[in-house]
């Protein structure tokens, strides 16, 4: 072990300073980083605990999705069996439990009927599943199930769209770097650093944006509304803003949808100069939305926001140009939001907010501070005492640990990986167990000494045998690192990545490094005995 | 310049002696960790129950009381305060709000905020924290995952790579370590939340580390000294190996005194919990995992039955 290589003495400097160096970026401030135009190599990004900023997780109610798929399935059905010549009669249409069915009055067109229902099937991934099933019970009612695969691939898609438009909404807030992830099945994790205000992000995130014209029933008559009734054809929504009133009936009937916005701005009324949102449709909806306007000048209509009415004006003369203003109790705050949810598109489906994170600005500063503060004092203890123990040996060992030090911050920032505040605490703790594997080979070398070998072979053996142990014992913590990182959420993965980059760091730099530099000693000085 | 040398050379202390002794303490204090735990409970954070967690940063230190009236008039639920070890610290914590609407939560962080600042003027939300009870329930379900896993894997790389009795001591006593420190959370009630199950992995990884050290070396003398009983062979490798143990010892609580001290409030607890663990898996590597090896009745004979066992099949080889 005496002789070292001069291809192994260059590649282990090589990797150190390659580690070093990769450090430098992320311990400057960033405004330096940019003018001595470092700015595109890596550096580590920090967590939110430590830069500020909020965490929100999303969940979209899976029922929600599969309840949309079987009203839409039923509006395809009815559409599907009047659609063609002959028509299909059907009747007693059902979508309890989950499945939809429905009777067909002429039991020699149930053949044909479910033909022309299973065009209407997809088939899903691999292996001939569709994604509805198609059951025809009693001979003469049609039953419709959803399949697994069916429910999850819609799932799918649900979430894939309200990635994109939770992303879109976040862009339009103007914070810099988001990450907005999906995580499992039905959930978004977004994280939001430096954000002055969370609860905007939250009331945008938690708006599903489903904007409605539809026009007032005026027939409905206003005391059997008050108790919730309206007639079949109208429904009862109540308002956004309780001071309106209770609620309002509108037909069932829809004039326009939100879907056809090409955009949406906040503005002012000309007139009452409050804040409200222009929005434009496209040509086609422009066109439609004429044609009703001008069919119902002189009736109300209501604007209808998330199943709540905002406001119910009147149409005083047809809107022609494609263009239409949307008024209520806004604020210019609130209608700016609104604009933005518009102009970003419908959710496909509502997403609650299941766990919120924020922290202010000022502890994340703190936070750093205390850390950095900590690691530097954790750095200076441990030299001074280990210098104190082992003398020339503990300064190897120290000169290991700081370059140590710089390597598990260089490592990080090739990775991108994220510094949480518990990944401070697994740095301090990683400078107090990085000195064991030397305090280990020390001890060992001590040992043989006193046993009366020879101070090369004693540093030959104290190496060997400890470096036995010392891989065996950091196998197991490593277990315990990788156990964190797979199971551990948040702060426990955080600590994990800086414990396990650690934990194959200080491996490298307290035997191999130390190593090398004993090595160099011994070969120029021959010692006859050494000090430890 | 002379060394500091904390543990003299050839030390011969006679840990094995006491090992009965050290056994019932260790059970004692054991049993005693699980009714702690059992009768006090931890007190969880919303980490793991769910609910509401402000951090409220006062000016001058407020009277706790003052401070629980001001929220309480608020009528925003059964409200718990607690200091974060920095007494103009404050963690409030209420359930969440029963609306599901989204604006709800912040509207129970607003109202705090003007209803406090307008009696203690200064004070700033420095974070807040909203966790849902179906969150919880899976955060709860992964740190105890989490720790399991570790034990469990743990022990079976070591049974795998040594004989059977060191899994098995190994496990009791990293579970010995684990329940310490649930016992500790239980009488402090100190709070328990995500970073305390970190602290936990951490104490099972070093704890693990530890007993690995003296592990092998009770191993290496296994095979150097065939004919020494166990008793003296374990002794032996305790005593050899305890000036590693008092060094790394120290310098691991070195690093976590300074974190401890100047690591700032929110890691307070965390730190707290990893140098009892370093206190706790130091002792049970000695009068545990060691001792327990005894116990357990392993003998440096089986290893001479597996070693001529090789040899027996390679002499078989080439006849056949």
């Amino acid at each position: 072990m005496l002789d070292f290589p001069r291809w192994k003495v260059l590649w282990i400097i090589f990797v150190l300073v390659f580690g070093v160096g990769l450090s430098i970026p992320s311990l400057m401030p960033e405004e330096t980083v940019q003018q001595v135009g470092l700015g595109r190599l890596p550096r580590i990004n920090l967590g939110l605990d430590l830069s500020g900023g909020s965490r929100l997780l999303l969940e979209a109610e899976t029922a929600d999705i599969a309840k949309q798929r079987l009203e839409q399935m039923e509006e395809q059905v009815r559409t599907e069996m009047r659609r063609q010549e002959p028509r299909v009669d059907i009747g007693d249409i059902s979508t309890s439990g989950g499945r939809l069915s429905f009777f067909v009055r002429n039991v020699a067109q149930l053949d044909a009927a479910v033909e022309r229902i299973r065009t209407l099937t997809q088939p899903v991934g691999m292996g001939g599943q569709r994604d509805w099933n198609v059951q025809v019970v009693d001979s003469t009612r049609i039953v419709l199930t959803p399949t697994a695969s069916g429910i999850a691939s819609a799932t799918d898609s649900a979430m894939e769209v309200a990635t994109e438009i939770v992303r879109k909404r976040i862009d339009e807030l103007g914070t810099r770097e988001p990450s907005i992830v999906r995580q499992g099945s039905n959930r978004i994790d977004v994280q939001v650093p430096g954000l002055k205000n969370p609860e905007a992000l939250k009331a945008l995130l938690g708006k599903t944006a489903k904007l409605e014209f539809k026009l007032v029933d005026l027939n409905a008559d206003p005391a059997q509304v008050a108790q919730g009734r309206a007639p079949p054809v109208s429904q009862i929504l109540p308002y956004a803003d309780p001071k309106d009133g209770v609620g309002i009936a509108v037909q069932r009937r829809l004039m326009i949808s939100g879907d056809q916005l090409i955009d949406a701005q906040q503005g002012f009324d000309q007139q009452s100069n409050q804040p409200v949102v222009n929005i434009k449709f496209d040509s086609q909806g422009g066109r439609r939305f004429a044609r009703t306007t001008q069919e119902n000048v002189g009736k109300p209509f209501a604007i209808i926001l998330d199943g709540k009415v905002l406001s119910a004006p009147r149409i005083n003369e047809p809107i022609l140009g494609g263009s239409a203003q949307i008024s209520g109790s806004f604020t210019v705050e609130s209608a700016n939001e609104l604009a933005i949810a518009l102009r970003s598109g419908k959710l496909p489906v509502a997403l609650k907010v299941i766990e919120e994170r924020t922290v202010g600005p000022q502890l994340g500063a703190d936070s750093i501070h205390a850390g950095v503060m900590a690691s530097i004092i954790a750095i200076v203890a441990v030299v001074v005492f280990m210098f104190l123990s082992y003398g020339r040996f503990g300064l190897y060992a120290n000169l290991a640990v700081i370059i140590n030090v710089f390597v598990i911050v260089g490592v990080m920032a090739l990775f991108n990986g994220t510094l949480t505040l518990p990944g401070i605490a697994g740095f301090v703790l990683t400078i107090g167990t990085a000195v064991d594997a030397n305090v280990l080979i020390n001890e060992r070398m001590r040992e043989e000494r006193r046993r009366g070998r020879s101070v090369p072979q004693s540093v030959e053996l104290g190496y060997k045998e400890a470096s036995r142990t010392i891989f065996e014992a950091n196998v197991t913590h490593a277990i315990a690192g990788l156990i964190m990182l797979l199971l551990g959420s948040g702060p426990v993965k955080g600590f994990a990545v800086v414990l396990l980059i650690g934990i194959a760091t200080s491996v490298f730099t307290a035997v191999t490094f130390t190593r090398m530099l004993v090595v160099w000693w011994l070969k120029r000085n021959r010692p006859t005995e050494i000090h430890i | 310049m002379r060394l500091l040398k904390l543990v003299p050379d050839n030390t011969n202390i006679g840990f094995v002696r006491i090992r009965f002794w050290a056994f019932g303490l260790t059970a004692l204090l054991t049993v005693l960790a699980v009714v702690a735990v059992a009768a006090r409970g931890l007190n969880l954070g919303v980490d793991f129950v769910g609910g509401l967690m402000i951090e409220a940063q006062f000016q001058q230190a407020p009277p706790l009381d003052k401070v629980r009236s001001n929220i309480d008039r608020l009528d925003v639920g059964e409200s718990s305060l607690q200091t974060f070890g920095d007494p103009k610290t404050v963690s409030i914590r209420l359930p969440i709000p029963e609306s599901a609407d989204e604006g709800a939560t912040n509207a129970v962080v607003e109202k705090a905020r003007k209803s406090l600042q307008g009696e203690f003027p200064g004070v700033t939300f420095t974070r807040y924290d909203t966790v849902s009870g179906k969150v919880s329930d899976e955060l709860i379900r992964n740190g105890v995952l989490a720790v399991l896993l570790a034990v469990v894997g743990i022990a079976i790389f070591s049974w795998l790579r040594y004989e059977w009795q060191f899994g098995i001591s190994t496990f009791v006593a990293i579970m010995h370590d684990v329940l310490m420190t649930l016992g500790f959370f239980a009488v402090t009630q100190l709070e328990f939340d995500l970073n305390i199950v970190a602290a936990v992995l951490t104490i099972v990884g070093y704890s693990i580390n530890d007993k690995m050290v003296i592990d092998d070396r009770i191993r290496e003398n296994m095979r150097k000294y065939r004919k020494m009983d166990m008793k003296g062979l374990i002794d032996l490798s305790v005593n050899e190996t305890l000036p590693r143990t008092v060094m790394t010892s120290i310098t691991v609580m070195l690093a976590l005194g300074a974190l401890l001290l100047f690591g700032g409030h929110v890691l307070r607890g965390f730190t707290a919990a990893m140098m009892l663990g370093i206190v706790v898996g130091t002792y049970s590597s000695v009068y545990v995992s060691s001792s327990l090896l005894i116990t357990l009745g392993l003998q440096p004979r089986p290893l001479d039955a597996k070693e001529t066992g090789i040899a027996g099949a390679e002499r078989v080889g080439p006849k056949a």
